[in-house]
């Protein structure tokens, strides 16, 4: 499936007092399909968002906290899903992008050449709810019903690159996207 | 004289450092989580202590740098936590204080045991090369630093992290010594 009509279907989800942590181009279309001040940006270093998301969900418990990873990242950090697994906020919802490369980086492999079973290592690690799709119509009867069920929760998807959108790097790292994300966090 | 963590010897010392002032301090100061790895300086003294205390909310995490963005994140609606490792993990986590806590300017507080360090020197004495490094490596970042190597330093523990949070900036307390369990 197209990962920006992945977006496109998730979008329709997601509820204004929802926070959502998006890393690289996951974040890039997200910022053009959903730009809201809610959306969580500044991760810093590579492989970190899951983590992010843990301290969110744990912080704001009376949010849902949707983490829009990709499987390169997710790979730097597979650790951070025992953490999340063992912490079990029921309000944590992670979603992978799997597209067998590091997009942004030159769209090099992967290791495990987009073969690594997310969705057992999340179960494995303690992740209430778990489900994997490879295709749009399947992700569109799933998402209601899995982002209604206790967390955490992990959706492993199976994606290809949709539109080229840009990469505001800049925007992303700034202290105007933290400070957005601050007052939009505090004032409602 | 080198005693082990939590040896009785050490209670009657009067530089003794006390885990329970530690505590006191971080729970002054309004921390609500530590996220934490284990680090042989503070196990008994701090986080096993800490692991039992109701007041606290202790987050056990894999990797340092874990802890570096969970603190971050946490700290966007003010709440506070403390991020504890050794000081091994510290250098495995620099990328991420480089990122998160120096371009970013978040309040990321990290108490962290400077595994190897001889009581009776400076780090920048220490046989180990990691402990000599530290603080260096800390200035050369711009990052806020404070040892906490007898019962007087336990006293400042609480204004850092204040400051850490009022400043947004991050502050490494480096823990010389182990903490008696008292």
């Amino acid at each position: 499936m197209k990962r920006d009509l992945a977006l496109q279907v998730l979008k329709d989800e997601v509820e204004p007092r929802d926070i959502v942590v998006a890393v690289y181009q996951a974040l890039f279309d997200w910022m053009a399909i959903n730009p809201r001040d809610l959306n969580y940006m500044s991760t810093g270093a590579m492989g970190l968002g899951s983590s992010h998301g843990l301290g969110l969900a744990l912080a704001n418990p009376d949010r849902r906290v949707l983490v829009l990873d990709g499987d390169g990242s997710l790979l730097m950090s597979m650790g951070s899903l025992a953490t999340i697994g063992a912490a079990a906020p029921a309000n944590y919802y992670h979603f992978v992008f799997s597209n067998g490369v590091y997009e942004v980086n030159g769209s090099h492999p992967v290791p495990g050449g987009g073969s690594v079973d997310f969705a057992r290592i999340a179960q494995s690690c303690g992740y209430r709810s778990v489900m994997s799709s490879t295709s749009l119509n399947h992700f569109r009867d799933e998402i209601a019903g899995f982002v209604s069920r206790p967390g955490p929760a992990l959706a492993d998807l199976k994606v290809e690159p949709g539109e080229p959108y840009s990469r505001d790097y800049p925007y992303i790292h700034s202290a105007e996207a933290r400070a957005r994300f601050r007052s939009a966090l505090n004032s409602n | 004289m080198t005693g082990s963590p939590g040896a009785p010897a050490d209670i009657l010392r009067p530089d003794a450092l006390r885990g329970s002032e530690i505590i006191g301090e971080i729970k002054k100061a309004g921390v609500e989580f530590v996220v934490a790895l284990p680090d042989i300086v503070t196990s008994d003294g701090l986080l096993w202590p800490i692991s039992r205390d109701p007041e606290l909310r202790l987050l056990r995490i894999c990797r340092e740098d874990e802890g570096v963005a969970i603190c971050a994140a946490m700290s966007y609606n003010d709440t506070r936590a403390l991020l504890m490792m050794q000081q091994t993990g510290l250098m495995d986590s620099l990328n991420a204080v480089r990122a998160i806590g120096m371009d970013y300017l978040l309040p990321v507080v990290m108490m962290v045991g400077l595994q190897g360090k001889e009581e009776d020197l400076v780090p920048e004495e220490s046989a180990s090369y990691g402990v000599r490094i530290t603080r260096p490596v800390l200035d050369a970042m711009g990052v806020s630093h404070s040892m906490v190597s007898g019962q007087g330093d336990a006293v400042g523990i609480s204004r850092h992290i204040d400051r850490a949070y009022r400043q947004s900036r991050p502050h490494i307390f480096l823990i010389g010594k182990s903490p008696v369990a008292s």
